[in-house]
């Protein structure tokens, strides 16, 4: 026998179900009302410095079909690379937002601050990009990824880097379709399978 | 409030505790499972930091199901149920001051929610979701009902025991977590496929909350106890130097 460790397993997750949507954005459900308003609608308010995005993209399952019930959640920067909480912060980037694939269509819409590149503790940066949550139906644990940008210098950027499938980097990186424009979509499985994230 | 410093690492996550990604007795997990390998590596500042929310985003009806719906005109129907817990890390510290929503079908089992067809009646009186921020030591609580079992489109007779979903911030967007608590004693739980996509037994027994006599109030309603923990950060001197140093 040994000494007993006292730590604790984190507790295990289940899926979000078809329903997340009532407990996360209830009014997108049909519940209007029952809060002032949804969490996480915007991740800046009016006066966010920087260059105004807007990503649109899908959450493809592995036969091809945008899904229609996911729900995402963003966390960022501001263009500084400064997270809410950190010194120096812009006040008008909360930097989360919530989002959900549209019924219909299975489109999803996120309108932001372009994000900064951040600073590393151990020294380095990491290129700009907003980190992407996706619980749905039939998704066990959330998955994460990341949006990087095809118009930003991601050459150094230690995580990009460590994809040793250089073809896969791609499915990182929004395409820009006009000015401000860009589209980020994810496929769960298949060729262009998107690179999740364990970190 | 108990607050991590910013930059600590997190300990990294350990699958094997978390259900399988893909299980087919979950079909809808077979299409929407990643095939390939996870890229795994350190926490950065990226999923160090986090959201944060305030008290002036929790009306007071929040965290009470039995009201909110009807701003207190009505009372829901359903047995009445308090749920409380904790929310703490890994290294047992309390997460203070952070965000637990919950959502659930009525207690026909029916959700208000425009894709749930069950035949089972909405309640007008019935939401069906809340939230609250936990306190300093961590702790939380709602008012609610029993929810429902209810059927489900999976294999032919496919029934989702009682359930409760939770979802939860911590304090880092590296130790966000959606989970569900399912009730002590209901057969169903070990019928059914998703419960089991956890394959540790011990795992899954965790997301059983107990009857918990001590927190019932008499003549008024019963009580589970749910406690949540969250990944916790590494805390040691030698940590935020560059490898090798």
């Amino acid at each position: 026998m040994v000494q007993k460790l006292d730590w604790l397993d984190e507790t295990p997750s289940q899926t979000a179900g078809p329903y997340v949507h009532i407990g996360c954005i209830p009014t997108f459900a049909g519940l209007a009302g029952i809060y002032p308003e949804d969490l996480g609608l915007s991740p800046i308010a009016d006066g966010a410095e920087g260059e105004i995005i807007t990503i649109t993209g899908a959450v493809f399952d592995g036969t091809g079909w945008a899904i229609r019930d996911a729900m995402l959640e963003s966390w960022q920067p501001d263009a500084q690379g400064l997270f809410t909480g950190q010194p120096g912060t812009h006040p008008k980037v909360s930097g989360f937002a919530r989002f959900a694939a549209d019924g219909e269509s299975g489109e999803f819409s996120l309108r932001t601050v372009k994000p900064g590149s951040v600073a590393l503790p151990g020294g380095g940066r990491q290129a700009p990009h907003v980190a992407l949550w996706i619980v749905a139906r039939g998704i066990n644990i959330g998955l994460a990824t990341r949006i990087y940008f095809e118009d930003e210098d991601n050459s150094a950027d230690p995580l990009l880097a460590r994809i040793e499938q250089r073809h896969r980097v791609r499915t990182l990186l929004a395409k820009r379709t006009a000015p401000g424009q860009y589209r980020f979509d994810i496929h769960l499985q298949g060729d262009n399978e998107t690179v999740f994230l364990d970190l | 409030m108990a607050d991590s410093p910013l930059n600590a690492p997190l300990i990294p996550r350990n699958r094997a505790i978390h259900p399988v990604p893909c299980d087919p007795d979950y079909k809808t997990s077979v299409t929407r499972s990643p095939n390939l390998p996870l890229l795994s590596m350190d926490s950065t500042p990226t999923e160090e930091t986090g959201p944060r929310f305030g008290h002036a985003l929790i009306g007071p009806l929040d965290n009470n199901l039995i009201l909110n719906w009807t701003k207190g005109a009505a009372p829901a129907i359903g047995e009445r149920i308090l749920v409380h817990g904790r929310v703490m890390d890994q290294l047992r510290r309390p997460v203070a001051g952070t965000l637990v929503e919950i959502w659930q079908a009525n207690a026909g089992g029916r959700y208000r929610h425009v894709k749930d067809g069950y035949l089972a009646p909405l309640d007008p009186n019935f939401g069906g979701c809340g939230r609250t921020l936990t306190d300093d030591e961590g702790r939380y609580q709602f008012l609610t009902i029993r929810p429902g079992a209810y059927p489900w489109p999976n294999r032919v007779n496919d029934w989702r025991p009682m359930h409760i979903h939770f979802s939860v911030f911590g304090q880092s967007f590296g130790q966000r977590l959606i989970t569900q608590m399912y009730f002590e004693g209901d057969p169903l739980i070990d019928r059914c496929p998703i419960a089991h996509t956890i394959k540790s037994r011990a795992q899954l027994d965790r997301l059983v909350a107990p009857l918990d006599m001590a927190h019932a109030r008499p003549h008024d309603f019963l009580a589970y106890r749910f406690d949540i923990v969250l990944r916790g950060r590494r805390q040691t001197m030698f940590e935020n130097r560059p490898e090798g140093m």
